[in-house]
């Protein structure tokens, strides 16, 4: 029986497997039946069957992670593998994309599925008036072409070789063309789970689907039942008293009641998920390199890992590409509190003193506040004077992100470094908190894009980590752990996906019944 | 016979003035909050375009006052409007959800229905066990067993109601699995699954409203045991229990009929901690939800619910009082 340590795990950086903390056996054969009870949090009255609209766990884990399917899927070890496309290549400047579709798929109306839905379902993100969260990724195609039932050519506007991870996309489900209203109204897809039940923002009940293109190596449940729990101690109770089988984010300040229950265990990955301290990098002082450096060096990241996430994460390196994604370069020199180089950097920079204001809330992330203070701290040893000012959680994305010089943020992260990248680090993009506008950065960002050659796209993404990590205006101090708990009834595999929670919201699909 | 209609008529009258004076209030408060809804549903997310474009599309953008009286003009018609997030939601997805769920009667129908279930499973329980005993400890007046049942219920009234649902989850769903420790309820159930479902949050509200009405039921009747006609029902000898039940009980209704009333409205408009703790789909958790949101037209529409509970049920205890005692069923 193999064994892994948590904490060996966190230490090797080879975080892309399963944490399991209780030291359960990893092997285990999967077995079919049972109903799946889940206790799930981030449902809302508002919540429907449009994948346009999805944001929180509730509705990910319903729709794409058991009622609809999308072209591409997300494996557990963060590996790209078909789910209604059965295979795809691109032409050398992966610009035209050409994807050969799964035959014989219908839909839980019983509807066969083709390439109109494919093009039907991917209109609907850029229709007229709808404001959907994928409608960056679906833009950038020009053109959509048939060639057959079953192959669909995409043009893109420009290289990317990261185009069929995008369509792994939670947004990005596939609905029957021409009945897309009807879909959306009851929930018809091709997953493996068929819609008995949904009330938004209350339950969601599924059955599985009896014969189904995925065969027999996934959806062992014969029924699914998610039950939306927003409050934390209403979800742990839940499943200390047996009510549900499954929880997402345990609070860390009771996991260890959780953990000295003998009938449950807890999961945890490090994903992408991270907390940040973004700069405005084009105003004073932090256009200063040298003072941006000075900070780098003024902050004791293990202390806030050890502190604010009581030891559930694992220290940043001031880039936001985490142990989910693919080009994560985790050997990279550890930045680490020293007091004498911050001073250095702060003499390089003409500087004995130096005053900052840093605005934290809670919004940006549970202990933001307490975070900022140890900062604050361990900064003043080397002549730095954090002033934290504490800003009220409502309307913090609005007056404070984006607009203070230095706050305190979050990121759950993104699958590819491509897409983190250009969300929050493109020169000129909305959501670019840091001002960030490198030549260097911005020449590799987009040569990387259309980079097809694995091994070369590793060398650039590397160099771009290694930019951020010494010049770049975010510290980063932490990736915080996914955390979620399940009873001795349901078997898990030895690897869990940690790029959402709860398996990559797949729980339906992955998960038995012992 | 016509007096008490007249009272029903004039009630109504000023709880429909009352009405209109608490949905000013609230509109007012729920606009001084800070962050609107179209700020605090984008989050992270709020680029000033996207503000921009959702204040536009449910009429944020225009004024406080304007927005009043268009919800003010639909709430007499006996619209109260939809709710932001729906109707967000319908303009982000450029069609409904096709869920009915739109409006906010829609969304609230079947929350308050769980709400009402679960008032009145809590009042089926707590105003008997209330009032049994009251007469028992006025009977037992001083004894070992008022002394233990003001101290139980007196404390069990001054504890939050959060950790009184948390101990009796810890006894009766951790410890011992008796009963479930949330309360998910669905139409698929039966009714005595439900009342299973509900035993919790309402043995919970039980212990929160018992104290109230039991102590009032005491002192009324203790008050009642010093007068002349008491006295001379015991000098005929009958037995103190018969004393108390026959002779001072219907006399000590009215008091005891407000108190009653009071704890049922509580029943109704109290019930958010407890609902949120138990998980329960009522009414309070979706206030909590939009007020979280500021999702005006939600909160209007459960500030108002909640309001013309109170006043009914007020109401109801007058005109009850006043059938309870003959000389103001018979006025001279």
């Amino acid at each position: 029986m193999t064994r892994i340590s948590r904490r060996g795990l966190l230490k090797t950086g080879a975080a892309a497997g399963v944490l399991a903390a209780t030291g359960m056996p990893l092997m285990a054969s999967p077995k079919k039946g049972g109903r799946l009870r889940a206790g799930l949090s981030g449902a809302n009255t508002s919540d429907s069957w449009d994948g346009r609209t999805h944001s929180d766990l509730f509705m990910i884990a319903s729709a794409s992670g058991s009622v609809f399917d999308c072209l591409t899927a997300t494996a557990a070890d963060g590996s790209l593998v078909g789910e209604l496309a059965a295979s795809w290549e691109a032409t050398a400047d992966a610009k035209t994309w050409t994807f050969n579709l799964r035959e014989g798929v219908t839909f839980h109306n019983g509807k066969a599925f083709g390439a109109d839905d494919v093009i039907a379902s991917l209109q609907m993100h850029t229709a007229e008036g709808a404001k959907s969260a994928a409608k960056p990724i679906v833009s950038a195609i020009t053109d959509m072409k048939k060639i057959t039932d079953h192959q669909v050519q995409f043009t893109l506007a420009a290289g990317n070789a990261d185009f069929p991870y995008l369509l792994s996309d939670y947004h990005i489900l596939m609905y029957p063309a021409g009945q897309i209203e009807e879909a959306i109204a009851n929930g018809i897809g091709t997953g493996l789970y068929a819609v008995e039940s949904f009330e938004p923002g209350v339950r969601m009940v599924a059955k599985r689907v009896d014969s189904h293109y995925k065969g027999d190596s996934e959806g062992f449940f014969d029924e699914i039942e998610y039950i939306a729990i927003n409050d934390n101690t209403a979800r742990m109770n839940a499943l200390l008293t047996g009510q549900v089988d499954a929880i997402n984010r345990i609070d860390f300040k009771t996991e260890a009641l959780l953990k000295a229950n003998p009938n449950t265990r807890i999961q945890e990955v490090t994903g992408n998920q991270h907390y940040t301290l973004p700069m405005l990098s084009q105003t004073a002082p932090f256009n200063d390199l040298n003072v941006r450096r000075a900070l780098k060096y003024g902050i004791n990241r293990q202390e806030l890992v050890d502190k604010i996430l009581q030891g559930h994460g694992q220290v940043g390196n001031d880039t936001p590409i985490g142990p989910a994604n693919q080009y994560y370069a985790g050997d990279m020199e550890q930045l680490e509190f020293d007091a004498d180089k911050a001073k250095f950097y702060m003499k390089e920079a003409g500087l004995t003193e130096l005053n900052v204001d840093l605005s934290a809330s809670n919004a940006a992330f549970e202990g933001a506040v307490d975070a900022a203070q140890l900062y604050q701290a361990s900064a003043k040893s080397a002549g730095i004077n954090i002033n934290v000012v504490q800003e009220p959680a409502d309307g913090y994305w609005s007056n404070v992100w984006l607009k203070k010089g230095w706050c305190a943020s979050y990121w759950s992260g993104r699958a590819t470094e491509d897409w983190m990248f250009s969300t929050a680090y493109e020169a000129g993009v909305p959501w670019n908190d840091s001002q960030w506008d490198h030549p260097r950065f911005q020449e590799l960002l987009y040569s990387a894009r259309a980079e097809l050659d694995s091994n070369k796209r590793g060398e650039q993404y590397r160099e771009m980590q290694e930019i951020l990590r010494t010049d770049g205006a975010v510290i980063i101090p932490m990736f915080a752990n996914y955390v979620q708990a399940v009873n001795n009834k349901i078997g898990t595999p030895d690897t869990i996906g940690n790029l959402w929670q709860m398996d990559n919201a797949r729980m339906a699909e992955r998960w038995w019944m012992v | 016979m016509a007096s008490i209609l007249l009272i029903i008529a004039q009630r109504l009258a000023l709880g429909l003035v009352t009405l209109f004076v608490v949905s000013i209030v609230i509109f007012t408060a729920v606009n001084l909050l800070p962050g609107d809804f179209a700020q605090l549903i984008l989050g992270q997310g709020a680029t000033p375009e996207a503000v921009e474009s959702i204040r536009r599309d449910l009429g944020l953008d225009q004024g406080p006052v304007v927005r009043y009286f268009q919800w003010l003009a639909g709430a007499v018609q006996g619209d109260l409007g939809n709710s932001f997030a729906q109707a967000n939601f319908a303009s982000f997805a450029g069609s409904d959800t096709g869920s009915g769920l739109s409006s906010v009667a829609g969304q609230i129908a079947p929350r308050f229905e769980n709400t009402m279930f679960l008032a009145g499973v809590t009042a089926m329980i707590a105003v008997p066990v209330a009032i049994t005993l009251g007469v028992l400890a006025a009977l037992f007046r001083n004894s070992v067993f008022d002394r233990a049942t003001n101290i139980l219920t007196l404390s069990s009234i001054s504890s939050p109601e959060f950790f009184l649902a948390y101990i009796l989850i810890l006894y009766l769903a951790v410890q011992n699995q008796i009963l479930p420790s949330l309360s998910l309820v669905n139409d698929d159930m039966t009714f005595l699954e439900r009342v299973r479902m509900t035993l919790l949050p309402a043995l919970t509200l039980t212990l929160v409203v018992t104290a109230h009405m039991m102590r009032m039921t005491r002192a009324a009747i203790i008050n009642l045991l010093a007068s002349p006609y008491i006295e001379m029902a015991r000098l005929k000898g009958l037995s103190p229990m018969r004393v108390i039940v026959k002779h001072a009980l219907p006399n000590a209704l009215a008091p005891i009929i407000n108190v009653i009333a009071l704890n049922l409205a509580y029943l109704i408009t109290g019930v958010v901690v407890v609902e949120v703790v138990f998980g329960y789909t009522g009414i309070g958790q979706l206030f909590v939800d939009s007020v979280k949101i500021r999702d005006i037209p939600v909160v209007q529409a459960c500030c108002l619910i909640f309001a013309a509970a109170y006043i009914l049920l007020n109401l109801t205890a007058d005109i009850m009082s006043i059938l309870s005692n003959p000389r103001l069923r018979h006025p001279k």
